[in-house]
């Protein structure tokens, strides 16, 4: 062992040290076999996400290559133009949803519990759910690429061309279908990451010491909240659009084309940074430890971060400057997309600032961030250029575009994870990199990188639109076209060496110590590779640096020093603490093991192929079932004992959450209920955008609403929110008394809401297929539909728990979490009552 | 192995120099925004050498200041000069440097794009010109000589044209780069888009949003006549 690399690792299999190793086995180890698939940890989900990722960008990387084999040269056409559409369609769509925010969630899923001191993420098996959303969702995007019938009509997807009277095959469904299957997973880690970061950092953590790279992931999961439901919403609507015949995006039936970009880029702008902002983060965690000293500006640079996410959400129309919006508008959306140059300036003033005060080391990992630094100042700078409208409309579509986003994304995303790869590379196997062959993976990359982008900025100012699958020579495009596809193989071979480089150092390198790079952050004290359960017991942190402070950290640790450092009561836990003072309040007990994840993504997946193939019945039956595993698995919660075995703990230890009022799943409640809030703003701004911008707007002359019996379920749903609240205020006065029939009570007032609902559907003269006017009624009213029958089903499964003794005086948690359920789906039936009914006669309509 | 970075670098800049130097004659041709025919892509192209002269210096003085920050050494400087070059960095590189250049940035684009606009003009009264996009030809309609031509554009010089651009089914962008920016043709809208030609000849416009299988093929030859030459053509249609 060399004493370089850190010193040597604890041998967990002697003594004192292997038996509680072995007793934390019993409960936190994985199975093999078949029954990996029910593994839950973060590690392996984590680990999978990014090898499942890897996967994919092999499989983009080789999509781009038949592309840029087609270009090299003017006129070929050994590529068919539908094949040529499918490639770049599908190129975009596994590089941005398959690749980059897959494989980022998955590092962060890695990453985050053993950086704030926890054991596991708070929700692990909707980790392992998101996990497999992801994979079968990524399986049957590409199969319909073997198929031969994949999306081709761009990663965007701009309607009209992707409506059925253009695109009548399935290519633009799996599309559809495929990504929204995906972006479960990308929404339900963003959710999780969320709260693990809010409630689960280790004793004495606050927010102001917790380490940078926890800001950036928490900035990221809350955009990923908020910015992927309005595409989820505009997949939903075009998804109708194409298959039931209701016009939202067309304008005969007074829909608007526009409306599909403005949900597409209020999704596709946020996306930009959801994916910059985690491999900034890898830079900010990198940097400090091979400069030897903590970052400059750690205040400036959360602040910046902050300030980045807000600004992200106030862009999108650039991406839209030449479909004829007003002046001002573009005025105002040019100037927020320059601004977001200052957070992003004071945040490579801050890591040069670093270097600059530091004594810095080189290690492999810094070369390719010095390689990340150059390309995406480079791609920031074109992207300022961008944002001034009247060069806008000039390179707008073309290769100059393609050359920035590459230099945006490829620079700011890809170098800095691979840095990050191999910067963790001894975390993830316990063996060290090496400096030989990553040098010539770095400068083929890099090399092979600006061969191929730097020139295409030339390409597209001399006019070559993006997206063609072909040209004529003369326009001066030959030369620049076959300098990109010559680059574009060497970074092929870069990314080759890369790869066989981290497998090989992975598999051989030299062994691991103690925190290799002697870096800062709590993630170093675990072992290398890590156990499970990361941490035999847990530290308290009083600073950003725990590692530097204390070197001997990680002994202590293994040792079982610090809390809650026994297993055999059979529960998986791990801290709750204040949000913000990082104080401990609870312990989470964390759920093991199961089947339910796979399983529900599976009957999911059968549900999506019975969508795609239009047997909707079989599909209906899927969605069914899978409705009722993800009941079933919920049941196995709070004072189940597969939840929590026993409900005792150590002497001076909080109790378990699930015997409080304040647990982590209210959070991730909150949290869902802000992304379905999302979701549902999407909905109302796709509302009024209509009516006031769709350029023939149309109000049906015999459409009706039956208000009264709309005004009758919202009023309901009021009163059983009212209910719901009484019973658990009188439950938080440790009253229990007469709870399930209280319960049993509210779950009839939401049958009732929801037969009300029906009928008011029923009583409605509506003809959804005829004007976009009454579909989005009609969509307005599924969604109430939707949320009040689930409120029902909550409802009753609570009335049940009670009963099983599950829930009551000393198990209080569950209906806390449920009735905020209740209380959003009263003010969406309120808001909805409003804009629809109250609205237009504000108008003067209706 | 050490070798290994410094042959690669090699072959980098024996690729990149002739790529650079044909560059400077390469800038031309029938699609090129880099030799402008017409006002708006005079304007813009001359935009984009002073955004791209001040990029390459901001590229090359922060990537010079990085390597030199990386440099090996054994003394660290004290607390003073420490926050001394904090405090440049941060707010010199960090705020002032984003600020100034968005500010001078703006400064010279506002009133270029505001230049662009088709402001109504009576002394001159544009020439109105309606293009149609359909999948996957072009539709050129003058309406007040009752004139239809199909994928070619016919342009007097030195007179500014309002092009009133709509679709007949999908999106597609109407571009002549040589002339100036884009404007997409949305079905149910009609955008209007104002050029003026300032040299005669033979050009190209090309489909610049992707509008399905043929998108590569949907081009246009644009003939920008002097006047006389316009009016006679036009009188020459059918």
């Amino acid at each position: 062992m060399n004493g370089e690399y850190g010193r040597p690792a604890l041998d967990p299999a002697r003594g004192d040290a292997g038996r509680r190793h072995d007793e934390f086995n019993r409960v936190w180890g994985n199975p093999r076999g078949l029954r990996a698939l029910t593994i839950v940890n973060h590690t392996t989900v984590g680990r999978n996400f990014m090898l499942a990722g890897g996967v994919f960008f092999l499989l983009g990387g080789l999509m781009a290559m038949l592309i840029r084999t087609q270009l090299a040269l003017p006129g070929q056409d050994w590529l068919p133009p539908d094949i040529y559409n499918q490639l770049f369609t599908m190129h975009g769509t596994v590089m941005m949803f398959l690749f980059a925010v897959p494989v980022l969630e998955g590092l962060a899923m890695y990453l985050i519990p053993k950086m704030i001191g926890a054991r596991d993420l708070v929700f692990p098996r909707l980790s392992a759910f998101g996990f497999w959303c992801y994979i079968f969702g990524g399986t049957i995007l590409l199969a319909s690429l073997a198929l031969g019938i994949a999306p081709d009509t761009g990663w965007f997807m701009y309607t009209p061309l992707s409506g059925a009277e253009h695109t009548p095959g399935p290519n633009a469904d799996f599309w559809l279908i495929g990504i929204t299957f995906v972006e479960i997973s990308a929404v339900s880690a963003g959710v999780e990451l969320v709260v693990s970061i809010m409630r689960t950092r280790t004793r004495g953590m606050t927010l102001q010491t917790m380490p940078l790279f926890a800001w950036y992931i928490l900035a990221m999961a809350l955009m990923i909240v908020f910015g992927f439901p309005p595409l989820i919403l505009g997949s939903i609507l075009l998804e109708l659009e194409r298959a039931a015949g209701l016009p939202f995006f067309d304008v005969a039936r007074g829909g608007d084309p526009v409306l599909w970009q403005h949900l597409f880029w209020l999704f596709g702008h946020p996306e930009v940074y959801i994916i910059f902002l985690p491999a900034a983060g890898i830079v900010s965690t990198l940097l400090p430890v091979f400069a030897r000293r903590p970052i400059v500006g750690y205040r400036w640079v959360v602040l910046s971060v902050i300030t980045t996410a807000f600004i992200s959400f106030g862009l999108w129309v650039h991406h839209m400057f030449t479909i004829g919006i007003p002046q001002l508008a573009q005025a105002f959306f040019s100037m927020a997309s320059m601004l977001v140059a200052i957070p992003t300036g004071v945040q490579i003033f801050s890591w040069l600032a670093t270097l600059w005060t530091g004594r810095p080391v080189f290690h492999v990992p810094m070369l390719w961030i010095t390689g990340f630094l150059v390309i995406f100042i480079a791609g920031g700078l074109t992207g300022v250029m961008l944002a001034l409208v009247p060069f806008n409309w000039q390179v707008h579509d073309t290769h100059f575009v393609v050359a920035h986003m590459h230099y945006v994304l490829v620079g700011g995303m890809l170098f800095p994870l691979v840095a990050g790869l191999y910067y963790w590379l001894p975390h993830f196997t316990g063996r060290m990199p090496s400096r030989t062959l990553s040098r010539w993976g770095f400068w083929l990359t890099f090399g092979g990188f600006n061969l191929t982008f730097l020139v295409m900025h030339l390409t597209g100012l001399l006019g070559m639109p993006r997206r063609v699958y072909t040209y004529e020579t003369g326009l001066g495009w030959d030369w620049p076209n076959l300098v990109s596809s010559v680059g574009s193989f060497v970074m092929a071979a870069g990314v080759a060496v890369v790869l066989l480089d981290l497998l090989i150092h992975g598999l051989y390198g030299r062994r691991a110590g103690i925190n290799p790079w002697q870096a800062d952050t709590l993630e170093w004290a675990t072992a290398t590779p890590p156990s499970p359960y990361n941490f035999m017991s847990l530290p308290p942190v009083s600073s950003r640096h725990p590692l530097w402070d204390d070197p001997s950290l990680p002994e202590a640790i293994a040792e079982g020093r610090y809390a809650l450092a026994v297993a055999n009561h059979g529960r998986r836990e791990t801290w709750g603490s204040d949000p913000v003072s990082g104080r401990v309040r609870e312990v989470v007990h964390l759920p093991g093991n199961a089947w339910w994840p796979f399983v529900s993504a599976l009957v999911l997946a059968v549900m999506c192929i019975g969508l795609l193939s239009k047997q909707y019945l079989f599909a209906a039956l899927a969605a069914g079932v899978s409705l009722v595993l993800l009941l079933r698995w919920s049941w196995e919660n709070g004072a189940h004992p597969n939840a929590a075995p026993d409900a005792r703990t150590a002497e001076g230890d909080p109790p378990l959450h699930s015997r409080t009022f304040d647990g982590p799943g209210l959070w991730g409640m909150v949290v869902t209920l802000l992304a379905d809030g999302a979701l549902y703003m999407a909905l109302l701004f796709g509302w009024f955008y209509l009516w006031t911008v769709a350029p023939q707007w149309q109000l049906p002359a015999d459409s009706r609403v039956d208000w009264p019996l709309w005004l009758l379920a919202s009023a309901l749903m009021v009163g059983g929110w009212w209910l719901f609240r009484r019973r658990v205020q009188r439950l938080r006065d440790g009253e229990d008394e007469g709870l399930e029939r209280a319960l049993w009570l509210i779950a009839a007032i939401g049958l009732v809401q929801c037969v009300t609902l029906v009928a008011t559907w029923h009583g409605s003269v509506l003809a959804p297929r005829a004007t976009s006017h009454d579909a989005v009624i009609t969509v307005f009213l599924l969604y109430l539909l939707l949320h009040c029958a689930l409120a029902t089903v909550m409802t009753t499964l609570q009335a049940l728990r009670v009963r099983s003794g599950y829930v009551g005086r000393l198990a209080p948690y569950e209906p806390a979490v449920v009735e905020y359920w209740w209380a959003y789906c009263a003010l969406v039936c309120g808001v909805t009552f409003a804009a629809v009914v109250l609205w237009p006669l504000g108008w003067g309509g209706v | 192995m050490a070798g290994g970075g410094r042959t690669v670098f090699d072959v980098f800049f024996r690729l990149l120099l002739p790529a650079g130097l044909l560059c400077l004659t390469g800038c031309d041709g029938p699609q090129s925004t880099l030799q402008p025919a017409g006002d708006a892509a005079r304007v813009t192209a001359a935009l984009w050498w002073g955004m791209f002269g001040v990029s390459v210096l901001v590229t090359a003085g922060v990537t010079l200041l990085w390597l030199y920050a990386l440099r090996a050494r054994s003394e660290t400087p004290d607390a003073a000069q420490q926050r001394r070059a904090q405090r440049w960095l941060m707010m010199g590189g960090g705020v002032a440097l984003p600020v100034i250049a968005i500010v001078v940035l703006l400064g010279f684009g506002i009133p270029a794009g505001h230049g662009m606009l088709p402001w109504p003009d009576d002394e001159r009264p544009p020439l109105r010109i309606e293009v149609t996009g359909h999948q996957w030809w072009w539709q050129v309609h003058y309406p007040e000589a009752g004139v239809t031509a199909v994928n070619q554009l016919h342009l007097p010089v030195d007179r500014p044209v309002d092009l009133h651009v709509r679709s007949a089914d999908v999106i597609h962008a109407f571009w002549v780069p040589r002339l100036g920016g884009k404007i997409d043709a949305i079905p149910g809208r009609t955008n209007v888009l104002r050029l003026r030609a300032t040299e005669t000849g033979t050009m190209r416009a090309q489909c610049a949003e992707f509008c399905g299988l043929r998108h590569a093929h949907m081009t246009m030859t644009v003939q920008v006549l002097p006047a006389p030459a316009f009016d006679q053509w036009l009188e020459r249609q059918p």
